[in-house]
């Protein structure tokens, strides 16, 4: 970095699903981007670009935003959780993930990892919502394959079990 | 990569953005949120030279109330205004309006500094500026100043902001005893732009007349739109059911809604006749009784 305090390339340092990272990028460079194409992390998964539709979202220090309306260089020095960060592996889904297969609750599959990033953040805060805060809540998130019925029975189906004493 | 190569700096501290700026002018942009910022670089509408990103200056985080009046930072994110108790409590026009500007993950980013100096009219937040008669604070690496609302908002995208200028700060005037307010607006989805909004605000005297009021609307026209002359015909009156659905309709006929792909502009005006008089009838009966909100 020069003198007068900007730069062409600059070095990121930053936690993904709590293993610290540190590349130097483009200030240019969408944190969607670099989670994919700099960490491999291919879960997070780039709709529209332009903040519309939810499929990129991640969590930032705890809190669901959209990865494709950061720069990689924001995160500096904080704490992203992605949706490899859930479950333990294909054979250890989170209570959450569980619940999205016990209820059918994707077809395709493109827009869940940034629904479950939004729900389990959601859910963290809502232990026991209404079928309507659940709809609202998934209002930010755009699936063209369920019409949504099944995601809903899913977050439902997931705040029962983690009121049962689950783990999201 | 989606955004044209821009040059970054990150903020040290409020004087250091404001230096920048003054050297760069309108090469350089802020970069609060970045919720509108980023897609227009995205889509490369906005192709800024350098980026100044104020996330690092935690001191423009803030949320402060003296004697009910609250002052809000540059930093501050919707999402912490949308939760802060003393915000529902004082000032529930604008705890009323958050829910409803775009989806919990913008809101979890986006500022509402970052929204003014955007001056988009279809967002709810300026038209609540307007019928809450806020002021702006901006400065600059020479100066500074406040600017009312009705002064901020000079066109789509324009405000009163000089190429050297940050909004630092807003401030919302406590509301007067006696005072009730409501937002009301129609959207196809929660978080979508709405296809018409209406903020009001309205205050009784001790004899139970209206002494102050503030109406608003958002995505009516080039700039939020205060209903001035609306607003005008409540003061003096009991704000009875007539002289609410006088007003409403002649906010209706102040408004100049552009239309867009999912409504005509008769279909906006419409709207802005039925939200102008929901939102005064509620605020009205919140006035009453004392609850503002």
């Amino acid at each position: 970095m020069s003198s007068t305090g900007f730069a062409d390339e600059v070095k990121v340092s930053l936690t993904v699903n709590g293993r610290r990272y540190t590349r130097t990028v483009e200030p240019r460079m969408l944190l969607a981007d670099f989670l994919r194409h700099e960490l491999g992390l291919t879960g997070t998964h780039v709709g529209c670009e332009h903040g519309v539709c939810g499929a990129c979202t991640v969590q930032f220090d705890g809190q669901p935003v959209r990865s494709c309306l950061t720069f990689a260089v924001q995160a500096q020095g904080h704490e992203i959780s992605t949706v490899e960060g859930l479950g333990e592996g294909p054979a250890k889904l989170s209570v959450l993930q569980e619940a999205f297969r016990e209820c059918h609750g994707l077809q395709c599959g493109y827009c869940t990892p940034g629904i479950l990033m939004t729900m389990q953040a959601f859910l963290a805060q809502h232990p026991d919502p209404s079928e309507a805060q659940v709809r609202e809540a998934l209002s930010g998130n755009l699936c063209r394959c369920t019409g949504y019925q099944h995601i809903v029975d899913a977050v439902l189906l997931a705040a029962k079990n983690l009121r049962a004493g689950g783990q999201a | 990569m989606k955004p044209a190569p821009f040059r970054y700096a990150a903020a040290q501290s409020v004087e250091h953005a404001l230096a920048l700026k003054a050297e760069f002018g309108e090469e350089a942009r802020f970069l609060a949120g970045g919720q509108s910022l980023i897609p227009a670089m995205n889509f490369r509408l906005a192709q800024p030279a350098m980026l100044i990103d104020l996330n690092p200056l935690d001191d423009l985080d803030y949320i402060q109330v003296k004697d009910g009046a609250l002052r809000i930072g540059a930093r501050t994110r919707y999402s912490k205004v949308e939760h802060a108790a003393e915000v529902a409590c004082w000032q529930p026009l604008l705890a009323e309006v958050l829910p409803n500007i775009a989806h919990p993950q913008i809101r979890n980013r986006g500022t509402l500094c970052g929204n003014l100096s955007h001056a988009d009219p279809a967002s709810e937040l300026p038209a609540v500026m307007l019928a809450s008669e806020a002021r702006m604070h901006a400065r600059s690496a020479t100066g500074e100043r406040w600017i009312p609302a009705a002064e901020f908002f000079l066109n789509l995208f324009e405000t009163a902001l000089q190429p050297d200028e940050m909004l630092v700060e807003i401030e919302l005037p406590a509301l007067s005893a006696r005072t009730g307010t409501c937002f009301i607006e129609v959207a196809r989805r929660p978080g979508d732009y709405a296809m018409m909004g209406v903020a009001a605000r309205v205050s009784l005297d001790a004899s139970g007349n209206c002494s102050a009021a503030g109406l608003a609307l958002c995505n009516a026209g080039p700039t939020p739109m205060a209903a001035l002359a609306a607003a005008q015909m409540l003061i003096g009156s009991d704000l009875g059911a007539e002289v609410l659905a006088a007003a409403a309709a002649q906010a209706r006929d102040e408004v100049s809604p552009n239309g867009n792909v999912h409504c005509t502009p008769d279909y906006q005006r419409h709207l802005a006749g039925v939200l102008a008089r929901r939102a005064l009838t509620a605020a009205a009966a919140r006035a009453r009784t004392g609850t503002p909100a």
